[in-house]
């Protein structure tokens, strides 16, 4: 350090035999070393703490996202009901004397209701208060109504107990998501429509139950009626075609770049390629399909086969790369053994290596289907963002998928459809849990060390 | 048919193995004969079935053209694909006849018969296409024919074409986005579009509207590109690569085999999932924070969106630089703690420095991820184009802008949609180059300590 300073060198000439290079004393570095050991101690177990920290900080970042979508998801697998008596004559409904299907299917149920709601409330006068009490049944209550009385037409002119779904805002105070301390002014739900609703509840006509709807329903405006049947087998339906279309051409490919391809440049092309494509943003390939499949093939918009079409191409090189790698792990001596019994080279891979590298194809696979069930971006691009309500039920049937219905909630103002984003989130999420669960065990289960 | 193909195939040829002799043995085995008759029977059918497919609505679309009066014949290409639609609609059961005049009632009428025939026709063509090779095949078992041989030429072109459709992917892409930038750079000059400062690409359908003109100015879009990716990226680096170091260096292999695949998960939420936490949780919150020490932050701030974009990238850099840094050889750790530095002097003196070429290539993969991602910003991100460094502001991004550019109703040559386009193709030539850099960098640096 300091051998550069004269009267060091000059003074202590005596002791230059035991000097080391950088011109101290071995007692002066020893007593050096002892001095900044703590300091130096210290910092070693700040650094260690750092790190400590960044794990447990993204972690609990896990903690809290996977906390607050269960918190606002869990209260919409219930769904309240109401309970009123509801008389069917033919007047109210607006209905002759012979009805037919299609005159069942236009009657007036939604007056049918509201009478009904009138009777429960005879008090009820202004027409300000009529309102907010309607409000209290959904709006789809009218269309479980009708699918009974077209059931069964001879209920009209009879009187029936029947539960109704309760609107949006009843559910929510239901549900204990009102705050009733806020100044009636500023809340959306009045104060007489929650002395409504006490009393219904005095009269035992109020019901929490699992809420069907949610799985059985596709989308709908209200949220009380909506539900994730359409974009669940709008999902199930794209994956399928990825699936049929990915898998074969991937471990094809695969096969080839490992087991046939020789080392040239056009092979490393391929290889760069493969790799690039797997990093290329996943929007890029929505502009894809939107000018090649839609634009260029006249294929339908908003179709399963679309989407599955720009997915399969998406999860191609996920899925070439980890089978690439299971071939890899199979050692040479069972292509040696194979060979040496007279089996031809295509022989040799596709009754000994492939049966073997199956189980990590397979699991790179189902991550690269995880990893499509996920995806949101590019299926926009081709339009899967309809309103769609039917549930499809072919590939070219207009179709939505459950990241896209995700999205589509997101955006609605109503209160109610925070926590059917949240329980849409929640299904999705076990979907993947399970996919890659599976795909963990298969790994565990058939993992082999050479 | 097909299964039909390959036993009658194999069967012929166990038949002829039987009285074959040593002088005249069989050439391969005989499923080979089997599958050589399903390859010749299954290529023409399927080769004809597809053809078909592919020119059978642009021939009925013809059809209907020629039976249509010469004034509708003669209308412009909007409207006249507009009267064909419905045709087609009617014809198929979607639009009630009644509410439609004579002249498309009788179209219609005309079209779905020519459909009915073009469905038999279809299928008999393609059982005679099927029968005929199939029958080609069977003459084609003889003792000497090499089945074997044959059959595993066709699977060979299988896998080669498989293989070159990544290659045909990256072309498709390169293709669809260069023509429709190109088409787009014919509208507006290139030199707008890179150096512009406003961005509102708003067209008006009438040109005496107000703010008719679009301007597209693609500067403001980087810079909140570059913003938002820059917090993402202050989050994801330390915290990324600190969780690396720590696993890597310091966890015992029980914790690193539980907190691994945990923050794994965090890679495997799908982004829709990040973008509703960002709008429902985290924008609120640092705006009541922000408005709590007095500044006023938009809802829709960078911030919000930067902060749980780099909570997503953390594993992708953790996960990363723990590959790169358990590469570094162990001879290097144990030199320099032979020389008695501590760990963390180890770590920052020697690891980090040794690995710091993976590292980095890492961390430009990342921030390529980051560039591309687009659900997080979509729905937590705003959608006007300020041309601001403050965090706090609301910024659009590239992929922000092709979303909302292309999900309206659009016509598809609009200025409008083709900058969707030019933008795209920015974000492909962008990403491109970092995933170039980035895999390069990282396969330099495997090379070195393999």
């Amino acid at each position: 350090m300091n051998h550069t300073d004269p009267t060091d060198s000059e003074t202590s000439d005596a002791d230059r035999s035991s000097t080391d290079t950088l011109g101290m004393t071995r007692s002066d570095t020893t007593a050096k070393v002892k001095a900044s050991i703590k300091k130096r101690y210290a910092r070693e177990r700040r650094f260690r703490l750092y790190g400590l920290i960044a794990i447990l900080s993204s972690l609990s970042f896990l903690a809290i996202l996977v906390f607050t979508i269960t918190k606002n998801g869990l209260p919409a697998f219930k769904q309240t009901f109401i309970q009123l008596d509801v008389t069917l004559d033919a007047k109210t409904l607006g209905l002759g004397d012979e009805p037919d299907q299609a005159q069942l299917l236009k009657a007036n149920y939604n007056g049918t209701i509201k009478k009904a709601l009138l009777a429960q409330f005879p008090d009820v006068k202004k027409r300000k208060d009529k309102k907010a009490l309607y409000k209290l049944i959904s709006k789809g209550g009218q269309y479980d109504l009708q699918r009974q009385v077209m059931e069964s037409p001879d209920l009209i002119g009879q009187s029936k107990t029947v539960w109704l779904p309760a609107g949006d805002d009843a559910s929510g105070y239901l549900k204990g998501m009102v705050d009733v301390t806020i100044p009636e002014k500023k809340r959306r739900f009045k104060d007489n429509q929650i002395e409504w609703i006490e009393s219904l509840k005095q009269d035992n006509r109020v019901a929490e139950r699992f809420n069907w709807t949610f799985f059985e329903r596709g989308d709908s405006r209200e949220p009380e009626m909506a539900g994730i049947k359409g974009a669940l087998f709008g999902s199930i339906l794209t994956l399928m075609v990825t699936l049929i279309l990915s898998f074969p051409i991937a471990v094809a490919s695969a096969i080839y770049l490992e087991e046939f391809a020789p080392r040239n440049k056009w092979t490393d092309i391929i290889e760069v390629n493969i790799n690039n494509l797997a990093a290329v943003p996943s929007i890029v390939f929505g502009l894809l399909g939107l000018a090649v499949f839609i634009n260029f093939f006249q294929l339908p918009r908003s179709a399963p086969v679309v989407g599955g079409l720009v997915l399969s191409l998406m999860t191609l090189p996920t899925i070439i790369i980890s089978s690439r790698a299971a071939l890899k792990s199979v050692p040479p001596s069972i292509r040696d053994a194979a060979l040496g019994l007279g089996a031809s080279n295509l022989q040799v891979v596709f009754h000994h290596v492939l049966p073997l590298a199956l189980p990590g194809i397979l699991t790179g696979t189902i991550i690269g289907m995880a990893q499509a069930l996920g995806e949101t971006a590019p299926l926009l691009m081709i339009g899967m963002v309809a309103f769609i309500v039917d549930v499809p039920a072919t590939i070219t049937d207009p179709a939505t998928v459950l990241p896209v219905q995700i999205f589509q909630w997101a955006d609605l103002p109503e209160k109610g459809f925070v926590e059917k984003t949240s329980a849409a989130i929640m299904v999705l999420l076990a979907f993947l849990v399970a996919m890659n669960t599976f795909a963990v065990i298969l790994r565990r289960k058939f993992e082999r060390k050479w | 048919m097909f299964v039909a193909a390959y036993w009658i195939g194999r069967s012929k040829a166990t038949g002829m193995r039987n009285l074959a002799t040593k002088a005249q043995p069989l050439h391969s085995l005989p499923r080979y004969y089997g599958y050589q008759m399903l390859i010749w029977c299954a290529v023409p059918a399927i080769t004809v079935f597809a053809l078909w497919m592919g020119l059978e609505s642009t021939v009925l679309t013809k059809l209907v053209k020629l039976s249509l009066p010469d004034e509708i014949r003669n209308l412009p290409g909007g409207e006249f694909n507009l009267i064909i639609n419905d045709i087609k609609n009617i014809a198929v059961g979607n639009i009630s006849q009644s509410q439609s005049d004579p002249i498309r009632t009788t179209a219609a009428a005309d079209y779905s018969i020519n459909l009915g025939f073009s469905k038999w026709a279809r299928a008999v063509v393609v059982l005679v296409a099927g029968l005929l090779g199939a029958y080609f095949g069977y003459k084609r078992i003889t003792y000497s024919a090499r089945a074997r041989i044959f059959v595993e030429k066709v699977i060979m072109i299988f896998l080669i074409t498989c293989s070159c459709l990544a290659i045909l992917t990256t072309v498709g892409i390169v293709l669809s986005v260069l023509f429709e930038s190109l088409r787009f750079f014919d509208k507006v000059p290139f030199s707008d579009f890179a150096f512009g400062l406003h961005w509102s690409p708003q067209t008006s359908i009438r040109a005496d509207q107000v703010g008719s003109s679009g301007s597209f100015g693609a500067v403001p879009i980087f810079a909140g590109t570059l913003l938002i990716s820059a917090i993402a990226m202050l989050v994801a680096v330390p915290f990324g690569l600190m969780s690396a170091i720590y696993l890597a260096e310091y966890a015992t292999p029980r914790v690193r085999a539980w907190v691994k695949p945990l923050l794994e998960i965090l890679a495997g939420i799908p982004t829709v999932v990040y973008g509703f936490f960002a709008a429902l949780t985290v924008a609120p919150m640092i705006r009541g924070f922000g408005e709590s020490i007095g500044l006023s932050v938009a809802s829709e701030s960078a911030l919000a969106a930067g902060l749980v974009m780099g909570i997503m990238i953390i594993p992708f850099v953790s996960s990363l630089s723990d590959d790169v840094i358990t590469a570094v050889p162990q001879s290097m750790r144990d030199g320099s703690l032979g020389l008695g530095a501590t760990k963390s002097e180890t770590i920052r003196k020697v690891v980090i420095p040794a690995a710091l070429p993976g590292v980095v290539g890492g961390i430009l993969l990342a921030v390529s991820r980051a560039i591309g991602e687009t659900m997080i910003v979509v729905m937590a991100a705003g959608l006007a184009a300020n041309l601001t460094i403050n965090p706090l502001e609301a910024v659009t991004t590239v992929t922000v802008q092709i979303v909302t550019l292309l999900t309206g109703d659009q016509a598809f040559d609009s200025p409008k949609t083709l900058a969707a386009f030019a933008l795209g193709l920015m974000l492909f030539v962008t990403t491109l180059i970092l995933n170039v850099i980035a895999l390069r960098t990282v396969r330099k640096y495997r090379e070195q300590y393999e």
